[in-house]
């Protein structure tokens, strides 16, 4: 196997007293899906916001592409630019049009004008399946569409790693289908990702790697079967079950 | 589509809304007219009445300024609209530098902090002093020492300070994860304060941005202390002529008349946002 395309040794975060991520360590191949699972404070959240770098490590080292990207010296933009992100509130521009929230950084970070820009816009919303909301604002949309949207305003950069930060847990059983759908096509074109999901059975579908943060590491990884059919750790079969109590298994 | 009707008991509610919406404009008008009737029984009653209304309600005389008055209102207009385009612009520079972060930019955060604090606690009519009279006494070369300029000055640095604190209101109350989102695509501090935070944070403070202006119209009238022949400087001379007030009557007239716009303007700016503090619904 080559180098992995992501390469988190030792990373450290915490918030005053409360250590977040502890000594964590993570690799990710390229054009694979990594599922981060966890209960909530687990730290899913904090790492991928580290990875792009809206937080500022404590300790560790991130490596994107074999640069390190925790190096202060390095320019922060435009490794943000190579890793997009989605978030569970969406965070779509409300007094932009959905066009103007899609074209807005390829406009102002890579220089595009206007006439391109958008588009490219009009051509990765017709990606998502939106090309007819394009005027539209985004609270005049489904939030399984504004998702949409965010993930079309995070592709739109060429990035070459995607985060998705429990996409699906604020919208209705019925919406998150579209967009597990349009997540799952991503992976087929090779995109490389890591997701933060309670959707257990998606990430059985659909990831290379799965592993279980818990106390701010990975105490566990492996392939889906591994984890979610042989958990070596006391802690992930506890999780795990009560998941399935749940019935999200 | 199948036709609908409203059933008996809907008729029956409908009626009852309507008597009691008359009944209670009833004793809403009825009421008023009470009460100005009473006041004005009482003020006429009063021994100086007669005095009172030849001073102040001397509407022939009032009449006959009413076109000097008009051109003196001229200034106010100018020195109001001047004004208005400084002090958003200077406020929102001041709201900016307020949320630089980090310790490079500590000193500039705190003079702008300083300033806010300074200004908003100083009254207008000191500051206009102190501008209007300290400024010139200084000789510098250069230095304006127009009353006009003067005033418009003073009324900038006092506004500046509302307006910043109104601005940064309005910043703050723009979720922090506008702001992660739109670093997140790579934008830097300022490209996502000017282009994701700001128009959201002008589109909500916008009524109380406006409220603001309203008052400041007034306020130009206070640079008539430092001798700018505006409307009230012209009607304190016209009553100088025959000591009969209504010179002031008149410019308070014609204030109120100025900003009652405004102030439906506002009103509805704030009801298209959805906010019905100034009108209020149903509940």
């Amino acid at each position: 196997m080559s180098a992995p395309l992501l390469s988190v040794r030792g990373l450290r975060k915490a918030y005053g007293k409360s250590v977040v991520l502890n000594d964590l360590d993570l690799d990710v191949a390229e054009h694979t899906c990594t599922v981060l699972i966890g209960s909530s404070g687990s730290g899913k959240s904090t790492l991928l916001r580290c990875l792009n770098l809206l937080e500022v490590v404590d300790d560790g080292v991130i490596e994107l592409d074999g640069v390190d990207i925790t190096d202060p010296r390095v320019e922060v933009n435009r490794i943000r630019a190579k890793v997009g992100i989605v978030f569970q509130a969406f965070n779509l521009f409300p007094h932009l049009s959905v066009l103007d929230n899609v074209a807005l950084a390829p406009r102002r970070v890579h220089g595009v004008a206007r006439r391109q820009a958008e588009d490219d816009a009009r051509a990765m919303l017709d990606r998502v399946g939106l090309a007819a909301k394009a005027g539209a604002r985004p609270d005049e949309l489904s939030g399984g569409q504004q998702q949409r949207v965010a993930i079309a305003r995070a592709l739109v950069n060429r990035p070459r790693l995607m985060l998705f930060d429990e996409v699906t847990s604020a919208l209705d059983p019925e919406l998150v289908a579209e967009v597990l759908t349009l997540i799952g096509e991503l992976k087929n074109e090779g995109m490389t990702m890591v997701v933060a999901t309670h959707e257990m059975g998606f990430a059985r579908k659909i990831a290379e790697q799965v592993c279980f943060l818990d106390g701010g590491r990975v105490l566990e990884s492996g392939t889906a079967e591994q984890v979610f059919g042989a958990p070596r750790a006391e802690r992930t079969r506890q999780f795990l079950g009560r998941i399935e109590e749940a019935g999200r298994l | 589509m199948e036709a609908w009707s409203p059933s008996a008991r809907q008729h029956e509610r409908d009626a009852f809304r309507r008597r009691r919406t008359r009944r209670s404009a009833l004793i809403a008008t009825a009421s008023t007219v009470v009460f100005f009737v009473a006041a004005a029984l009482v003020v006429r009653s009063t021994p100086g009445w007669p005095r009172v209304r030849d001073s102040f309600f001397d509407f022939h005389r009032g009449w006959q300024i009413l076109p000097g008055l008009l051109r003196a209102l001229w200034i106010n207009v100018q020195i109001m609209l001047i004004s208005e385009v400084l002090i958003l612009l200077f406020a929102l520079i001041i709201a900016w530098l307020r949320t630089l972060q980090g310790p490079a930019f500590f000193p500039i955060r705190f003079l702008a902090t300083a300033y806010v604090d300074i200004f908003r606690g100083l009254p207008l009519l000191l500051v206009l002093y102190v501008i209007g009279y300290g400024l010139p006494g200084l000789r510098l070369t250069g230095a304006p020492n127009s009353p006009f300029v003067l005033g418009i000055i003073a009324l900038v640095l006092t506004y500046t300070a509302y307006v910043a604190e109104v601005f940064r209101a309005g910043i703050e109350s723009v979720h922090p994860s506008q702001r992660a989102a739109a670093r997140s695509l790579g934008l830097t501090h300022g490209q996502s304060m000017r282009f994701v935070v700001f128009p959201q944070a002008v589109r909500r403070v916008l009524p109380p941005l406006l409220n603001d202006f309203v008052s400041l119209q007034k306020d130009t009238s206070l640079v008539s202390i430092l001798g700018v022949i505006d409307i009230v400087l012209t009607a304190q001379n016209d009553t100088a002529q025959d000591f009969k007030f209504v010179p002031y009557v008149m410019a308070g007239l014609v204030f109120v008349v100025l900003t009652i716009p405004l102030a439906r303007f506002t009103d509805w700016v704030g009801r298209r946002q959805g906010w019905r503090g100034a009108v209020g619904s149903v509940v």
